[in-house]
């Protein structure tokens, strides 16, 4: 049966959101979740993979409590979560501005800045938890801006017209990572958290229909183990990375989410991808990764490329009425403030046509001559001073001179793991949080508003619904080591390695990598087609075939192998992939950051199709290359109504 | 559900924060846990660096009132003389003859001990915190910074000569005469070995407290951002005037000004 | 696209000697190799990901080098290039680009060096060092769900740009690898820093620098003797007042804790 014939399964109901008026939902449902007996928790033990945000949080937080927490993360400390390079800052509806900011609001907002693509109770218990958040990170000594009464500074962020979101220079993903990293390394110091840093996560052990463990091989021995617990809470990131060219960290990896689909989990809204429009170009194949550039560039910075095709002159030498400010000119009211996925879209196309600049001709500039006019030099210093320098370094242009180049880039995924109101898999005792679920930011999602939901459900969503679970399935019975489900997994995993380093043949990782890439970037980017994604369903089987015949891995599996975790995550993207072209190939509407040029207005803009599309498409794996089942989850709007976005 | 083989106080969270959570992780090198007052102070390198910085500042101010002292030479025989016996009733008659100038050589040797015990245990230590050399080396800090331990070395090295040369007279060429100071000094930088060890000393003497008087304000923490230009400055003030001062006696023995 | 006004500079060739050292028990040694059509825009990085894709086409084993976010902020990348931590630039060697280095150079790589830092493979070195130097009371003890009201205490602004400035460390551990002593003195006082001087770190603030330098002196780290090269170093310009704020701290602990 071919990929694209996938068959439609019953849908998927989120079974643990209560019913009754939203702002009471959370309180319900701690109130309903049963509790595990203080004493009793020491003698659970729940896994932990990753310590990002929300993996910190999670961890931190369940060892605070009592519980046996294991932790797991592929980098040399779990300080170095690529939540590390959150730049903007984190939204709260703490209304400390008094201009009329609400958890409502806030809850509005991200329902409406997500497309109607989420689900509500989810995100207005997000908007609740946002001000406990600042809370927390103040009293563990994160140093966000203030002003000189010494109370927390605010700005406003990503085009919202209230001043909610709280920063630590540019350095806001860094400040609170480190605040989780802290919180964490206090439980490791007290021996309530076992940390195994060096150590990824390979396969999630179902037992039973139970997750109850997993397979992880120590990167500087490369010895592969099993660990046994009684939850296991995933908390791997984003899958941004099948792009190979993206803001995410170069190891970043989608492999733990991809296993857990691979044994039963759904992955819901796979092609939900977020493209952030200023980010540096690439300067050449070379390119190992993109560097974003804060978006508030873009209140002070004119985008335009010239009106002629193939114009090589330096950007000085070409006339005024030879520029095509293509934002101004095609939205008048937004100008260059326009939503990231119609800057970027924008972007994309000028460059097809031909008007891009800089080699390769993938980009746009971004000039700020005419803020230095009317501002002065100085005050776009003080503004924008460290980005300037940051551009600089990157590409030796000097920004106060020639205009700033920019071009889209991959940034955030949306989609991931389908999760229930408790942060649940279809699996029990499997659990997604952060950027692994799918669950709060629908089809787009705001500035500032990652970090929000890393942090909530790390230091409090999970840490309450958990005990549901772990209260239904007291502790006592231990996995069998020798269990054959365990055995499984284990040789699948042994045997995926060795033959990787097997085939011996021509093509390094990257390579393979590179080309995925392109290939995704090409069809399922920023604008997406029947015609391409079809062009990628077909290309992609070959690619993997190709992958499993040609891949060179030097070295052997049991010492510190950098290609051989490479070559391993590449064999997950390669699956992926195909999943998110085929979501993005059945999602027959545009919306957020999924575009399909078949749905849009007469103007051009991004046609949402509720009638047929409101839902989360929530996708079963059935093997490799096999198509799979889709389920759906209906998304029902009681508070906000949905309504098409407009900004000509 | 509760766990009725626990009793109810077990029933407290793991890490609240009623008690600092046991250090586990290395298992503590010393069984006793973290050490107080005196003993943390000796045991950390943090302490051990206070250590050198105070005894060094004893020393430093030692030198100054020394440094003045020996720039009596140029007023004749009969007021350096004059001023050596001086320092000898110097607390009389609550002191005896010479107690004073005993406390201020006990307070003296107790700093050298100290300032070479630390500086020797924090070397060693040092040394053995890079066990592997870089293969590309490249000259860094200040030649002030760099010289410290070789500088201090020399100087260990002069002050056992010195007080042989001057005080006890044991290495000293050319009849020692106690209570004759001002003879013993023009002996002394009549030699030329004797200007040699001395000048060498002396520049030494210079460098080492251009860094170390300096570092012993960072150490006590009297630096900041702001103060960081007047720390810098007198230490270079003190490093030249010391230096010029100590030196200016030998030269004035060899051009004939002192004899 | 043709005549573009960037990426015409011409590609450059060089010799580089890396430290190759197997495992953490196995002897390590430079050995050369010369990589051609390096452009000036690559990064350091890209530039050894080159070196290794034709490494693993030969079948040779590439480089280990740590690495990760690739934009200055994770910390991980850590290499010593022709002597200097993280290279020519006050920059993570991630950010450092091949511009910084003439066609025709001859590049030493080596791995952090310290006791406290084994070697694990060619380039990457352990640093749980510095974790467990936090553990030791890096943190704030704020169990979660206790926080009061963030308002409820003001910090003024010097107070919190002062904790700021001190909290951007990125734990790369160029300070130990530039102190001619092995010192991790600037790593811990950016921490005891950060949060001694906020009103939210005070009830531990005696414990947390004394438990800190304790901590960092058991790991092996050497003592500090102000050659201010780990300031000079720091790709985030930690300044070396640092440690002299933190001497007067653990001073003052030591006084108080008697």
């Amino acid at each position: 049966m071919p990929y694209t014939d996938f068959t439609t399964g019953e849908p998927v109901v989120d079974s643990k959101a209560p019913a009754g008026p939203i702002a009471e939902r959370w309180d319900t449902r701690r109130f309903e979740a049963k509790l595990v007996n203080p004493a009793n928790r020491r003698k659970h033990t729940v896994i932990v993979v990753g310590t990002g945000l929300a993996g910190g949080s999670a961890g931190a937080t369940l060892a605070e409590q009592g519980y046996h927490v294991v932790q797991f993360c592929y980098q040399d400390s779990p300080r170095r979560a690529h939540s590390i390079a959150a730049q903007g800052g984190i939204n709260a509806a703490k209304n400390y501005r008094n201009d009329g900011d609400s958890v409502h609001r806030l809850f509005y907002d991200t329902v409406k800045g997500g497309d109607f693509r989420a689900r509500e109770s989810n995100v207005h218990r997000l908007a609740q938890i946002s001000v406990e958040i600042i809370d927390q990170c103040v009293a563990q000594g994160v140093p966000f801006a203030r002003e000189y009464g010494g109370l927390l500074d605010t700005r406003s962020f990503g085009g919202v017209q209230v001043s909610r979101t709280f920063y630590a220079r540019g350095q806001t993903g860094q400040q609170l990572l480190l605040g989780a990293y802290q919180a964490l390394s206090r439980q490791i110091a007290a021996g309530n958290v076992e940390m195994h840093p060096r150590t990824e996560m390979l396969d999630v052990i179902v037992v039973d229909g139970r997750a109850r463990g997993i397979v992880a091989r120590d990167l500087i021995t490369g010895k592969i183990s099993t660990y046994f617990a009684d939850a296991v809470v995933l908390a791997s990131g984003g899958y941004g990375n099948v792009f190979y060219l993206s803001t995410n960290a170069m190891n970043s990896n989608a492999t733990a989410v991809w296993r857990a689909h691979r044994r039963g989990a759904y992955f819901a809204n796979p092609c939900f991808t977020q493209i952030h429009p200023t980010c540096i170009p690439r300067t050449g194949d070379h390119q190992s990764k993109l560097t974003l550039m804060s978006e508030s560039l873009r209140n002070d910075g004119r985008i335009w490329v010239p009106k002629a095709k193939g114009d090589t002159r330096p950007a000085h030498e070409i006339p005024e009425d030879e520029r095509d400010y293509y934002l101004e000119r095609i939205y008048p009211s937004f100008g260059n403030l326009v939503p990231r996925d119609i800057a970027s879209r924008a972007a994309k196309n000028v460059c097809d046509e031909g008007r891009g600049v800089g080699p390769g001709g993938q980009g746009v500039y971004l000039d700020f001559a005419d803020a230095i006019q009317r501002m002065g030099r100085a005050a776009v210093e003080a503004k924008y001073g460290n980005l300037f320098d940051m551009y600089q370094r990157i590409t030796d242009e000097d920004p106060y001179q020639v205009p700033m180049r920019i071009y889209p880039a991959v940034h955030y995924t949306m989609g991931g793991l389908w999760v229930d109101y408790d942060l649940q898999t279809t699996i029990p005792g499997l659990f997604a949080v952060g950027e692994a679920n799918f669950s709060d930011h629908g089809a787009n999602r705001l500035g500032a508003s990652a970090l929000m939901q890393g942090l909530a459900d790390g230091y409090f969503v999970l840490p309450a619904t958990i005990n549901d679970y772990l209260a239904k399935h007291p502790h006592g019975d231990e996995v069998a080591a020798d269990h054959p489900d365990v055995q499984e997994v284990l040789a699948d995993t042994e045997d995926r390695l060795n033959l990787l380093l097997a085939v011996d043949g021509d093509r390094t990782p990257d390579s393979f990598h590179r080309e995925l890439g392109e290939l995704m970037w090409e069809y399922c980017g920023m604008a997406r087609t029947e015609e391409g994604l079809r062009k990628a369903l077909d290309r992609i089987p070959q690619i993997r075939e190709e992958f499993w015949r040609r891949i060179k891995v030097p070295g052997t599996g049991e010492e510190f192998n950098q290609s051989l975790e490479k070559a391993n995550r590449i064999v997950d993207y390669l699956e992926l992939a195909e999943l998110m072209c085929l979501d993005a190939l059945h999602r027959g509407e545009s919306c957020g950051g999924h575009f399909r040029e078949e749905s849009q207005t007469p103007d051009g803009e991004a046609a949402r199709r509720d009638e047929a599309f409101s839902y989360a498409a929530a996708w079963e794996f059935t093997g490799t290359g096999t198509a799979p089942t889709l389920h759906r989850e209906d998304l029902v709007f009681e508070y906000v109504h949905p309504t098409q976005r407009s900004y000509a | 559900m509760a766990d009725a083989s626990l009793p109810s106080g077990l029933m407290a969270l793991a890490t609240r924060t009623d008690q600092r959570p046991p250090k586990k992780n290395p298992a503590p090198r010393r069984p006793g846990g973290r050490p107080t007052g005196g003993r943390a102070l000796w045991d950390s390198t943090v302490g051990k660096k206070t250590v050198m910085a105070v005894s060094g500042l004893i020393m430093l101010g030692y030198l100054v009132v020394h440094m003045f002292g020996n720039l009596k030479i140029f007023f004749g025989p009969a007021t350096f003389n004059g001023y050596a016996h001086w320092l000898r009733t110097l607390g009389e008659p609550f002191m005896h003859y010479e107690w004073t100038l005993w406390v201020f050589r006990v307070v003296l040797v107790a700093a050298v001990v100290a300032h070479a015990t630390s500086a020797y245990q924090l070397s060693r230590r040092d040394i053995r915190a890079r066990p592997t050399k870089y293969v590309h080396k490249k000259p860094r800090a200040s030649y002030a910074t760099r010289t410290m331990r070789w500088g201090g070395i020399i100087l260990g090295l002069f002050i056992v000569w010195h007080v042989l040369d001057l005080t006890t007279g044991t290495v000293h060429a050319g009849g020692f005469q106690p209570g004759h100071p001002y003879q013993n000094v023009v002996d002394t930088f009549s030699t030329w070995y004797g200007n040699v060890i001395y000048l060498v000393a002396m520049l030494a003497l210079g460098l080492h407290v251009r860094h170390g008087f300096w570092s012993a304000a960072q150490t006590l923490g009297a630096g900041s951002r702001s103060r960081d230009r007047l720390l810098k400055t007198l230490a270079d003030v003190l490093a030249l005037v010391l230096t010029l001062g100590f030196i200016a006696v030998p030269v004035g023995v060899m051009t004939g000004l002192v004899s | 696209m043709t005549a573009a006004p960037r990426g015409t500079t011409p590609a450059m060739s060089l010799t580089l000697r890396v430290w190759r050292q197997k495992n953490a028990d196995a002897p390590g040694t430079m050995s050369t190799y010369e990589v051609d059509g390096i452009s000036p825009d690559m990064s350091f990085l890209e530039m050894l990901d080159t070196l290794n894709e034709e490494l693993i086409l030969k079948g040779e084993d590439p480089v280990a080098f740590d690495h990760d976010c690739r934009e200055g902020i994770c910390g991980a990348c850590s290499l010593v290039i022709n002597g200097d931590a993280h290279g020519p630039e006050r920059t993570t060697t991630c950010q450092l680009h091949m511009r910084s280095f003439q066609d025709g150079d001859t590049i030493d790589i080596e791995p952090w060096r310290a006791a406290a830092f084994p070697v694990v493979k060619d380039l990457v070195v352990d640093r749980s060092a510095f974790d467990r130097i936090i553990q030791a009371g890096g943190y704030v003890t704020a169990p979660t769900g206790a926080a009061p009201e963030a308002h409820a205490t003001p910090v003024p602004k010097p107070d919190a740009d002062f904790a700021f400035e001190h909290a951007e460390c990125i734990g790369c551990g160029a300070c130990v690898a530039a102190c001619p002593n092995g010192a991790a003195m600037l790593f811990t006082s950016a921490k005891v820093n950060h949060l001694n001087v906020l009103p939210q770190g005070a009830p531990e603030r005696e414990t947390r620098v004394l438990d800190m330098v304790a901590q960092m002196d058991d790991e092996g780290f050497g003592g500090c003797t102000l050659a201010g090269e780990c300031a000079t170093a720091c790709p985030k310009g930690i300044p070396l007042f640092s440690i002299t704020k933190m001497n007067r701290e653990f001073v003052r602990a030591v006084r108080k804790k008697r």
